[in-house]
């Protein structure tokens, strides 16, 4: 991030955190907004002078065990939670990397839309929150969603902030869905080299009639996998079934039930913490041969979510200059999907538009619905979409 | 005190002219623009058939562009309009504005692409939520499915985030609309998602699907389809008392277990559905609990002797498990029936669409018996269990019991929301709900909610008086925020 911020502020209540963007678009001040900061991702953004933290909104408000529902606060840890409701052998199905020192916080996830291998059963953070607190910079907070699972009442501003990068306000507390742990799990996985094979076997696994809790592929030069999880009661012999339909498509096909390591790996790899860059493609199932060459050109390891066709690229580091020029390949050969560079230098980031999007109408609508709710562009300006 | 806010009441607006009627006849041709007063009559309602209002014209596109042209008509003459599917909403969120125009998209009725291997289908508004589960059959199916599956348009869905039975376990519309081709209240035409997920930017279609036609028509629509589970096993259990089926709903979803579907009825539904179908249901139990489990073979087997220990335990006085297809059917057939079966029982019913914290459902059933007894009504309970939806339905007889069964009706709203849920989970707020809205939401959450109307709709010309408790107008969107010198002084604070 090559803005500098002056003030850092970690408001103990969401009444404060409201307070501070008020006094701050009053100020005509720009407020960058994070949680522990483990994402510094979008465009380098305007330098602002007050940093707005929101790791001392950190408690669990409600757990409701028996309806599976919980009430966090933005700042509190994801590991922390999950350690919380696995005491109750529930878990938040959503499980992206946690970045440095396991910090990365609810809030972070959800106003980035980060996600891990759990997307494919459970849905993306957006599917999980269910209700949403929110400081707007005029200094009020407001409430939309709930903390059932179903309703409808009210517009669903709670998949608008999501993903939003804290550039509509702060998000100070979130309802979200749980769901039961599940007591066993085991994971198929099908290694190949040929990688018409692999797009085969993930394609074979996606339209099965295995009901997989992951589906996740990897491709690494000169070889790829397929990792199918189940969970369940019948975990072992789900995965036995999905290793026998990828050994009738001629991968080499096993079955591990110590299978933590294997998916650990796959959150890893979509992030770059030692001056490579990451670029996610929205793509779709059928074009993972392509983009397995793409990334083997770019010398990159490509994870990603089988049968959602989204991938991480992770290029190895290099100079600024042939990064960008990596990126900018990679989007010219996978165009039109939408190839969004996450993990960056800030010398790669300053020389690259990180979003890729096309200055169309949806833009002018996104434009208006941020002077809408952030008038000013007191929070995180210029991170976003089309410098918003 | 507060500094005043500026909330204009809307102006009336003007009479459909001559103009603007020749201008949509030439976009979709002179049949399909319905002037007549008998023909505007079959439009005057939707599924919910308390409200009527007479539209200025209805008219009836067949394309994106015809849809398009006739909201930009509707723009320059500053007319509101109302999009509608197959009208069979249960809110009023299509009831049309008179003097506006109402805009069915009936015809368009095209499946545009089928993508298995992607796991996609692109569908125009006017096609039936049936329709895309045989367009994707057999292999795939499109989980969302609200009782009036075999009618209700997906466009419609959409608008509404409509659920179903199946949506524990796998979510609503918006879990399953990936892209979506909208046409603004300005005629401007942007494409939100797409067939790829994570398309960068806000996440504008959701925040679209369930706005209730408010910011705009969807002329073309991306859905996601999953593969159809390798088995599904359904049964019915009978219980003396809701209270006791309402038990083992609560064991079933605790133990880990994640239902495809766990429905209940009460006794009077019971009674009705049984009238209406024929399914063999004993009319005198106090409830049913409709159980099904699908997935992996193995998981359902295992899990379903869970279930079945679980409803004897709690005092089950039968249990029918479907042995096939057919009576899987047959079950399912006496529960969709549930709502039209009413009329055996009364001649008029009020259904409510109030959603609770599962745990809350014992309290919230006996507060519901309670009203009922207060009001001497009959309260019919038909719910979609395990996500807390219930459908109380409160059965009258003719328009001098209406105002009272209204009343209970709110009554079992307002308990909802005290036992932390919400006024609507699937039906969705349009006219019938926005006067509860202010029991759920507070003024800076409705506020929050107007700033993305505006962005979308600044004059208000899309369905406007849904959903919002009160009508409002857009500001021009603010100038740079200058603090009040009577603010900067302490006198005076901003709300």
């Amino acid at each position: 991030m090559s803005a500098q911020a002056t003030r850092t502020q970690t408001p103990p209540s969401a009444e404060e955190a409201a307070h501070l963007l008020r006094a701050c678009a009053g100020e005509g001040l720009a407020v960058r907004i994070a949680g522990a900061g483990t994402k510094p991702w979008g465009g380098p953004g305007v330098d602002c002078a007050v940093q707005l933290r929101t790791t001392a909104l950190d408690a669990i408000v409600e757990h409701n065990r028996g309806d599976f529902t919980a009430v966090v606060q933005p700042g509190a840890s994801l590991r922390e939670l999950q350690d919380a409701f696995a005491s109750a052998d529930q878990m938040l199905a959503l499980d992206p990397p946690l970045g440095e020192g396991d910090a990365a916080t609810i809030g972070g996830a959800v106003a980035t839309a980060d996600c891990g291998p759990l997307r494919h059963r459970y849905g993306a953070a957006r599917d999980l929150v269910l209700g949403i607190t929110v400081a707007l910079p005029d200094g009020t907070l407001a409430r939309a969603g709930g903390k059932v699972i179903k309703n409808v009442a009210g517009y669903d501003l709670p998949k608008l902030f999501t993903g939003a990068f804290g550039t509509l306000g702060v998000i100070c507390e979130l309802a979200v869905r749980l769901h039961p742990r599940p007591p066993a799990q085991a994971t198929a996985t099908g290694t190949t080299d040929d990688l018409g094979t692999l797009q085969r076997a993930a394609i074979a696994l996606a339209s099965s009639s295995l009901e997989a809790q992951a589906l996740d592929v990897r491709w690494q030069a000169p070889t790829g996998a397929v990792l199918a999880r189940f969970a369940g009661v019948a975990a072992h012999e789900q995965a036995l079934a999905a290793e026998r339909l990828l050994a009738g498509l001629g991968v080499e096909a096993a079955t591990a039930e110590d299978d933590e390591a294997l998916w650990a790996a796959q959150r890893a790899a979509q992030r770059s913490l030692d001056g490579g860059a990451v670029v996610r493609v929205s793509g779709r199932p059928t074009g993972l041969a392509d983009a397995c060459v793409a990334a083997q050109i770019a010398g990159a390891t490509l994870v990603g979510r089988a049968a959602l066709g989204v991938w991480w690229i992770a290029l190895p580091a290099a100079a600024p200059g042939e990064l960008v020029t990596a990126v900018a390949r990679l989007r010219n050969v996978l165009a039109p999907a939408p190839c969004v560079v996450l993990d960056a230098p800030a010398s790669v980031r300053a020389h690259l538009d990180p979003w890729d999007h096309p200055h169309d109408a949806g833009l002018v609508l996104m434009r208006r619905v941020k002077e809408r709710f952030d008038p000013l562009a007191t929070c995180n300006p210029g991170i976003f979409v089309g410098g918003i | 005190m507060s500094l005043p806010v500026t909330n204009i009441p809307p102006t009336v607006p003007p009479a459909l002219d001559h103009a603007l009627l020749e201008r949509l006849r030439a976009i979709c041709g002179r049949e399909h623009v319905l002037t007549e007063p008998i023909q505007l009559r079959t439009y005057e309602s939707d599924g919910l058939l308390q409200y009527r209002v007479t539209p200025g014209a209805v008219v009836l596109p067949g394309s994106a562009v015809e849809v398009r042209d006739v909201v930009r008509a509707c723009s320059d003459a500053g007319v509101p309009w109302v999009a509608r599917g197959a009208g069979s909403g249960l809110s009023g969120g299509a009831l049309p504005v008179r003097e506006g125009v109402l805009i069915a998209v009936t015809r368009m009725r095209r499946v545009l692409e089928v993508d298995i291997g992607n796991g996609r289908i692109v569908v125009e508004p006017g096609v039936t939520n049936t329709e895309v589960g045989l367009a994707v059959g057999p292999t795939h199916f499109y989980p969302p499915d609200p009782s009036s599956q075999i009618v209700c348009s997906i466009g419609g869905n959409v608008a509404e985030n409509s659920g179903g039975a199946h949506c524990f376990k796998y979510g609503f519309t918006t879990n399953y609309v990936t892209g979506l081709e909208v046409v603004l209240a300005d005629g401007e035409v942007v494409t939100l998602g797409g067939h790829e997920l994570d398309v960068p930017g806000y996440d504008l279609l959701g925040a679209f699907v369930g706005s209730e036609g408010t910011l705009g028509i969807c002329t073309k629509i991306w859905l996601r389809v999953v593969p159809v589970p390798e088995t599904i096993e359904t049964m019915v259990a009978f219980f003396d008392t809701t209270g006791e089926a309402g038990e083992t709903v609560s064991e079933i979803v605790s133990g880990g277990v994640v239902p495809g579907a766990i429905e209940m009825m009460d006794n009077l539904t019971i009674q009705a559905a049984e009238q209406a179908v024929g399914a063999g249901f004993p009319t005198d139990a106090g409830a049913a609990l409709i159980v099904e489990l699908d997935g992996s073979q193995l998981e359902c087997e295992a899990r379903f002797d869970d279930v079945v220990a679980i409803c004897e335990r709690n005092g089950a006085t039968g249990i029918r498990i479907a042995a096939d297809a057919a009576e899987r059917a047959l079950i399912w057939r006496t529960r969709k029936a549930a709502f039209a079966a009413m009329g055996r029982l009364a001649p008029n019913y009020y259904v409510q669409d109030g959603v609770i914290p599962r745990t809350k459902l014992p309290e919230v059933l006996a507060r519901i018996s309670a009203l009922s007894d207060e009001y001497g009504l009959r309260v019919a309970n038909v719910f979609h269990a395990g996500d807390g939806n219930l459908h109380p339905l409160v059965l009258y007889d003719g328009e001098a019991q209406a105002e009272h069964a209204e009343e209970l009706a709110g009554r079992i709203v307002e308990a909802c929301v005290d036992a932390g849920g919400s006024i609507t989970g699937e039906h969705g707020v349009g006219v019938d709900k926005k006067r509860y809205m202010p029991r759920m939401f507070e003024e800076p959450d409705l506020a929050a909610f107007q700033h993305l109307r505006c962005a979308f709709d600044p004059r208000g010309l899309a369905n406007p008086g849904k959903l919002m408790p009160t009508p409002r107008l857009c500001g021009e969107v603010p100038g740079p925020y200058r603090r009040h010198p009577l603010e900067r002084d302490g006198i005076a604070e901003r709300f």
